[in-house]
């Protein structure tokens, strides 16, 4: 079995598990994902969106001439305990997910641009009223003649998001590979409609 | 998504209806009714809710519940009211004859 596949993000809906309590869940459309190359150390390549052929550059082109396949935007290396039995070419569909199984999913977060840092870091920022006149703002960053600098690594401001993130343990909840839909527990990474990696534990 | 309930009667805001719903206590299950009007319903797909509000000794009381929910045996529409709005939030300031709603003769598409 390969260990992985291609999704993109769909959204969140709400459904209900059998004693009737509600909950969230994110729907991924996952693959198929075409075999592209087999690599050494029982890797293969998964290609996932197809896209028209002047989307890709030259060099890529010539990957997909030679797996006979269409081009696809997004290329991803999986390990595959199946190695040998994998043709390129082939598809890759949700199945190889099971409902009850716990994965990781890797995304891009949502970006928040140049953000403060109650949001960047989650301090506690100072009072709001009794005449307070720092509501958001970091306080002291440091010392005074010693070190006379601040430390490496302090926590300010600055871009948020934006960035790869991975969600460690998310439940499978549902798999539909006829239409190629997972259901997952709770939320993911990335805004919608964006590309998004799942992986076995 | 087959979890959808397809069996539940069409209502609207201003409708009464008397809402089943099933409550399980430790091992046993038992079903409760809850009468009252639908004061606004919240469409979003398969998340669907309504809320449902009664007075009751003297107190109003809402109830939220989600429309495709299992626990919901079943749902009779006792009364279908005319309102002119699809929230209809005023009414939990109303008390008395200003709170009667009158009932829908025309029905709609």
């Amino acid at each position: 079995m390969i260990d992985g596949m291609i999704g993109k993000k769909l959204g969140m809906v709400q459904i209900f598990d059998e004693s009737g309590h509600a909950f969230g869940v994110t729907v991924v459309e996952a693959g198929p994902c075409t075999v592209i190359q087999k690599r050494e150390n029982s890797k293969v390549q998964l290609g996932f969106f197809e896209v028209k052929e002047s989307k890709v550059t030259k060099p890529r082109l010539g990957v997909f001439k030679k797996a006979g396949t269409v081009p696809f935007r997004i290329l991803k290396e999986f390990s595959a305990e199946d190695f040998d039995s994998l043709a390129v070419g082939q598809e890759i569909r949700a199945d190889i997910f099971n409902p009850g199984d716990v994965v990781k999913v890797i995304g891009t977060s949502k970006g928040k641009g140049f953000a403060g840092v109650m949001k960047r870091w989650n301090f506690g920022g100072g009072r709001e009223t009794h005449g307070s006149r720092s509501h958001r703002i970091p306080g002291s960053v440091g010392q005074c003649a010693w070190p006379s600098r601040v430390f490496k690594g302090k926590k300010l401001p600055g871009r948020l998001g934006g960035a790869k993130v991975t969600a460690p343990s998310v439940k499978v909840v549902d798999v539909r590979a006829d239409e190629n839909l997972i259901f997952l527990k709770g939320p993911v990474p990335g805004a919608k409609g964006t590309i998004v990696f799942i992986r076995k534990k | 998504m087959e979890q959808m309930r397809l069996d539940l009667p069409d209502f609207r805001s201003g409708d009464t209806l008397k809402v089943h719903v099933r409550i399980v206590e430790g091992t046993r299950e038992r079903i409760q009714v809850f009468e009252g009007v639908v004061i606004g319903i919240n469409r979003k797909g398969s998340g669907t809710s309504f809320t449902v509000r009664k007075v009751s000794y003297g107190v109003g009381v809402e109830r939220v519940f989600p429309l495709h929910s299992p626990m919901l045996d079943k749902i009779e529409v006792v009364n279908r009211g005319r309102v002119r709005r699809s929230k209809i939030y005023y009414i939990r300031k109303l008390r008395g004859k200003a709170a009667r709603i009158k009932e829908r003769v025309k029905t709609y598409a």
